[in-house]
């Protein structure tokens, strides 16, 4: 009994003495490294994590952590403040927006492309598709590759009988509001039918988690298509498909298309950089682009963290566009960048500015 | 030197108290989680009430949310797995108990338990690159030649779908029905199957008309335990299901359980009614596995002889 009650009383004083040190160390801590997180979309996902370990080593100081959870995701999380920053490729909708507790700001960061990438025996490139016939596919009315539809525009391809096996997101992402956005602005039917939204109800098709989830999917099952972001679509190989915009000239999906769609808008970009580049005029432009957004408070909680945010995104937004290139993300068009600055700059915390 | 008596009734009554607490934590814990539940899910079960179990309605555009679907994949998932596991988990069970030398029992015993450590995401791994594949370009395309003209088998060969859920869900559960069934064999008195031998029966007579009449509740009993395991898997058979929220009668068609939805919507569900139909989807769910593990647990212990595992 004794020698019991003498662990005991030794434990409890070791437990009550390691206590002290981790509270020493996170003091110190504060002082040295400043501890940021993030979340949200997928889609830019390849590009952030590349800024945030080439901005780690120019600011040592400063750690990011960016969780790519779908921007449904990030967004519930900056709504709940839980997270410093989210991410999402769809704008936010005014319901969503009047739900957070502060004026949230959109910084577009970058621009990305939403592509049809396929698995197709026999047919490694150069597929053609008119947008009556992705909807076609996406709503269930195409079912098998050799539909007179698509082969009408690939006559010199071999398609073969398979059923088309559709590929689309299990979770709520921006890249669902991205393809429904544009899929909803070339086709009434679907527009009717299904909506356009993060996470809509798909007539067909086998739901997979994020990207990697839609692109893994492609890439194991023959005779599948679905819709993943462009870095995705060439970081695994996959075929993607060439999309007839709305000039009726079919587009490869590359950095060239998408900074041709993002042309036509920026000097209409409205003040809040909340806009749709889908289906956007011009002879080469990609329809199915879209800018990528960063969504902070307009007035942050925590002056240090919000001012790292800032800085995070004034370095993303001029030498970060130097790195999207490699990674297939467009740069911001410069009127762009110019607006965004001034947006930067109006950004407070406990209204003070933060730039 | 003489134990005090005061010192020894309050160093057991201090024991007995710590102890209780502890037991009084689960119980509340468990007592937590359903009230949880049950306020987070209010605003689904007075909007849909009892439809929101006959709707397939899925729809978070238009917040109409049914939950026929989830319940329809992760039943049909779960009893396929059952159908695949229970003949061979028997025959584990019997072989192990009855048959199998002790150089094989024990090892043996090792692997099937640990085919139970084995992680629920990587069974989802191994679904995505081997078996599914493997369903695809073997199983599905005999099934459809050979059976094709049973609506279970009609439909393109995909791989994903409920076939492989229920596939992935019977090497999961079979540990579980195995290591139960046998322990229950075990503990049927020995003169049953010794006097059945007598009569001049031979081995899997003595089995049939001895043994197994005395521990069949145990082994319904382990065989509810494995489905109750069955209703709960998340990550594997999300991997793999297809995640559409369809009902089908095709084994090939893809589905989508009760616990999958949960996994996939829920981080990112901003709607307040989409929190509250996903909550009340895990309320079900938890209320399933509730009553059927305590229905199962009791079956269990009438043969095992109570909770100690003592035979009286």
């Amino acid at each position: 009994m004794r020698s019991l009650i003498l662990a005991v009383a030794v434990v409890a004083l070791v437990a009550c003495s390691d206590k002290n040190e981790p509270v020493k160390a996170g003091k110190a801590n504060d002082s040295e490294t400043l501890d940021l997180q993030g979340a949200g979309a997928t889609f830019p996902y390849p590009l952030y994590s590349k800024w945030v370990a080439e901005y780690q080593k120019a600011n040592p100081r400063v750690r990011i952590n960016y969780q790519s959870i779908g921007s449904g995701g990030g967004i519930r999380q900056i709504t709940e403040r839980t997270v410093d920053f989210g991410a999402s490729d769809a704008p936010m909708t005014d319901a969503e927006l009047a739900k957070a507790p502060g004026k949230l700001v959109h910084i577009p960061t970058t621009l990305g492309a939403v592509v049809l990438a396929y698995n197709v025996a026999d047919v490694k490139s150069g597929l053609k598709l008119t947008p009556d016939v992705i909807a076609g596919i996406f709503l269930g009315d195409i079912k098998t590759w050799d539909d007179p539809k698509i082969a009408k525009d690939n006559p010199d391809l071999k398609l073969p009988r398979d059923p088309i096996t559709v590929a689309t997101r299990s979770d709520g992402s921006g890249t669902t509001a991205v393809f429904t956005d544009y899929l909803a602005k070339i086709s009434p039917a679907w527009k009717e039918k299904v909506g356009a939204g993060k996470s809509v109800k798909f007539p067909v098709g086998l739901g997979a988690k994020g990207n990697e989830g839609v692109a893994g999917q492609v890439k194991t099952t023959p005779g599948t298509i679905g819709y993943i972001e462009l870095a995705y679509a060439k970081q695994t190989g996959a075929s993607c498909a060439w999309v007839q915009n709305a000039a009726g000239k079919f587009v490869e999906p590359s950095l060239a298309g998408i900074s041709a769609a993002a042309a036509g808008v920026s000097k209409d970009m409205p003040d809040d950089f909340r806009v749709s580049i889908a289906n956007a005029p011009g002879d080469a432009s990609y329809p199915i682009s879209s800018f990528t957004y960063i969504l902070v408070y307009a007035d942050g909680a925590d002056a240090a963290k919000a001012k790292a945010v800032a800085s995070f995104l004034w370095w993303a937004i001029h030498d970060g566009q130097k790195l999207g290139p490699d990674l297939f993300y467009a740069p911001l068009p410069a009127e762009v960048v110019a607006k965004e600055e001034a947006k930067l700059k109006t950004l407070t915390a406990g209204g003070k500015p933060l730039l | 030197m003489r134990p005090r008596a005061t010192e020894v009734n309050l160093g057991d009554r201090v024991f007995r108290w710590t102890t209780a607490i502890f037991a009084g934590i689960i119980l509340v814990i468990l007592a937590g989680m359903a009230l949880q539940m049950l306020r987070a899910s209010a605003p689904s079960l007075s909007k849909f009430g009892f439809g929101f179990l006959t709707s397939t309605e899925w729809d978070v555009v238009r917040e109409e949310f049914g939950a026929l679907p989830f319940i329809f994949g992760t039943v049909v998932s779960s009893l396929v797995g059952l159908i695949v596991a229970v003949p061979v988990a028997l025959g584990i069970a019997n072989f192990h108990s009855e048959l199998a030398p002790s150089w094989v029992a024990r090892p043996l015993g090792f692997i099937v338990e640990l085919l139970a450590a084995i992680p629920s995401v990587v069974y989802g791994l191994w679904g995505i690159f081997v078996v599914a594949p493997w369903l695809r370009t073997t199983v599905e395309p005999f099934l459809g030649k050979t059976l094709g003209f049973i609506p279970l088998f009609a439909g393109p060969p995909r791989g994903y779908g409920m076939l492989a859920a229920g596939f992935l869900l019977a090497i999961m559960i079979l540990p579980t029905i195995a290591s139960i069934s046998r322990d229950v064999l075990r503990a049927a008195p020995t003169i049953l199957r010794e006097g059945a031998l007598a009569l001049g029966a031979t081995r899997w007579e003595a089995i049939r008309s001895a043994v197994l009449p005395f521990v069949r509740s145990g082994i319904v009993g382990a065989v509810i335990l494995g489905l109750g395991r069955a209703l709960g898997e998340t990550m594997a058979v999300t991997m793999v299901i297809g995640n559409r929220a369809e009902i089908a009668a095709s084994l090939f068609h893809p589905g989508y359980s009760m616990a999958s939805v949960i996994a996939n919507e829920y981080a990112e569900a901003s709607s307040d009614m989409h929190l509250a139909a996903l909550s009340e989807i895990g309320l079900l769910l938890f209320g399933v596995t509730l009553l059927l593990n305590v229905a199962a647990r009791l079956l269990v212990w009438r043969v095992g002889g109570g909770p100690t595992g003592a035979r009286t």
